[in-house]
């Protein structure tokens, strides 16, 4: 096949591609944008086979492998509980970054292979391409490792933090730029091997220090990775496909991330500087002071719901963790059934990764037109009867609106003391992750309704 | 004078920024997860690199160091592949409209 013509093809794979993000912007148009995603990939992957033109024995086992990998991602994806997206989707960027640096390591022992030169003479600007898409790609596996382990609970979610940690990550940077300038100079393929040691050890470094609730950032912020990965390489290979996709991906893991911090009020750096520890031990400590509040059981909120008009559902990451979401549609459906008004109300940050309640809410048959953003939906809870918190905690505490000391003062929050009365399905009266008091537990019109979300949310469908 | 080609790229590059940049704000915050997952199975079009590096052996060496990276990496960019589309297609498939008839 003519270079040219490759070219071209590569072109309209990547324009697929751009169609493939541009039908996500409805849930109509989303099954066919992914199609457009699956016939780009075809594209991409046949001419890549018909311009090497090399159908020999290699060509069998290139086919072996990727139905071994095909076989076993489609398991995969088949197999996955929807409240493990947040692990499979940190896990799948760990593969792109690895493939990176396997792409990168391949292009370096053999040059010749995709017409950069000859070993240990590789052209200058080749070079510093693939040794940026190897350090971008080893620092995004690693730090995927990090955060999957993180989400899946095999390390702890508390944020690890030690003295000069960003000393050190500062220096680490700072080498890797050295040791590129080094690699271009003498061609080693030692340098080039420290290289990626040392990008594997920062992806580690800086995922560590970042806790749990602020996974939603990390992952956002390694999707971006992943993308300017796949880009460097792309500029190595000097594929047109891959240059646009890395330029589409990296931009998309970016605005996520960026939502995700607007949706804390915190700077990105602030979260990856991990800083949400220090401040907030003196705000916990200060509100220790028992102040009552009121509980109820299932019975008292099935009463109030059914004198209710209109309901309100405040889902967080405690739903997720309970599996809670059937039980929830199954109370909303007799809710329905006389007559209530229902509709929920979803925080940016509400979960572990960006919309992933709504996903929730979807595998439990929630219709997406019942499921509101917090600007859509904030200035109903004044009109609402009953807000029913399940699983969330710090998006709904006001003192967010009111107290500048507030470690999450000027964050946005879900206007949820506005309604008349508030349910609020919590295990305990333990502060969330912000480490912070919650005013909402002590309000007047505030009921605790204090066990596991899905037990509570069965009882309440009983009892209504 | 004669423009390098790597400008070229570098443009495409610039703009391609610009394009994810406007059509990523145009998706639904209700479908970021699905966002998520189908830029991760689109940015494994690696797999392109990946099967130049697998086919790069010389004849009748089928692995050699180099080959066995880029076999290496098929695998991994396949997984993604088809895990990414699958599971973007099976999260999508549970997007439903209200029943018009209730």
């Amino acid at each position: 096949m003519s270079a040219n013509l490759s070219a071209i093809l590569y072109l309209v794979s990547g324009v697929l591609f751009i169609l493939a993000l541009r039908g996500l912007s409805s849930p109509e148009t989303s099954r066919q944008g992914n199609l457009f995603g699956i016939i780009g990939m075809v594209i991409a992957v046949t001419v890549t086979f018909l311009s090497v033109g090399n159908f020999s024995s290699g060509f069998i086992y290139v086919l072996i492998f990727l139905a071994i990998g095909g076989s076993l991602g489609a398991f995969i994806a088949y197999r996955i509980p929807m409240t493990a997206m947040p692990e499979l989707v940190a896990g799948f960027h760990s593969l792109v970054g690895l493939a990176a640096v396997f792409v990168a390591i391949s292009a370096f022992i053999n040059p010749s292979a995709f017409n950069l030169g000859a070993p240990g003479n590789i052209k200058l600007a080749s070079l510093i391409e693939m040794a940026i898409g190897a350090a971008v790609g080893a620092i995004t596996f690693s730090g995927s490792v990090i955060a999957f382990l993180k989400l899946q609970g095999i390390m702890s979610g508390a944020p690890i933090t030690f003295k000069g940690q960003h000393l050190l990550n500062a220096l680490l940077l700072i080498l890797i730029v050295i040791l590129t300038i080094y690699l271009c100079s003498t061609q080693s393929s030692n340098l080039f091997w420290i290289l990626i040691a040392i990008s594997f050890l920062i992806g580690f470094l800086i995922i560590i220090p970042i806790g749990g609730a602020d996974m939603p950032v990390v992952i956002s912020m390694l999707n971006s990775y992943s993308g300017w990965a796949a880009a460097g390489i792309g500029f190595t290979l000097e594929n047109t496909a891959l240059i646009i996709t890395g330029a589409l991906v990296g931009s998309s893991g970016a605005i996520l991330s960026y939502i995700m911090c607007k949706g804390m009020n915190r700077s990105f750096f602030n979260v990856i500087l991990g800083g949400f520890g220090a401040t907030d031990q003196t705000a916990s400590n200060q509100n220790k002071e028992q102040r009552p509040v009121k509980s109820g059981n299932a019975d008292d909120a099935a009463f109030l719901m059914k004198n209710a008009s209109s309901v309100i559902i405040v889902p967080g990451y405690g739903m997720a963790v309970a599996q809670a979401q059937h039980a929830l549609r199954e109370m909303v459906d007799t809710l329905k059934k006389n007559d209530i008004k229902v509709s929920y109300a979803i925080h940016p940050v509400a979960g572990r990764m960006p919309g992933h309640m709504n996903v929730l809410l979807a595998e439990a048959n929630v219709p997406y037109d019942e499921v509101f953003e917090l600007e859509e939906i904030n200035n109903d809870f004044a009109n609402a009867d009953v807000a029913f918190v399940i699983g969330a905690n710090d998006v709904t505490n006001p003192v967010a609106k009111t107290d500048p000391q507030s470690p999450i003062y000027g964050m946005p929050v879900l206007d949820v003391e506005k309604c008349k009365s508030v349910l609020f399905v919590k295990r305990s009266l333990s502060p969330g992750y912000a480490g912070i008091d919650n005013d909402l537990f002590y309000k007047e019109n505030t009921l605790m309704l204090f066990a596991d979300a899905k037990k509570m949310t069965e009882d309440i469908t009983k009892n209504l | 004078m004669e423009i390098d080609p790597f400008i070229f790229r570098l443009s495409i590059f610039i703009l391609s920024i610009f394009v994810g940049y406007y059509v990523v704000w145009s998706v639904t915050p209700s479908l970021h997860t699905p966002l998520m997952s189908v830029t991760n199975a689109i940015s494994s079009v690696i797999i392109v690199g990946a099967i130049i590096a697998a086919l790069s052996g010389s004849d009748g060496v089928v692995f050699s160091s180099s080959s066995i990276y880029g076999f290496l990496a098929i695998i991994l960019a396949a997984v993604n592949i088809f895990g990414g589309f699958l599971v973007t297609q099976r999260m999508l498939a549970m997007y439903k409209k209200k029943k018009k008839d209730k």
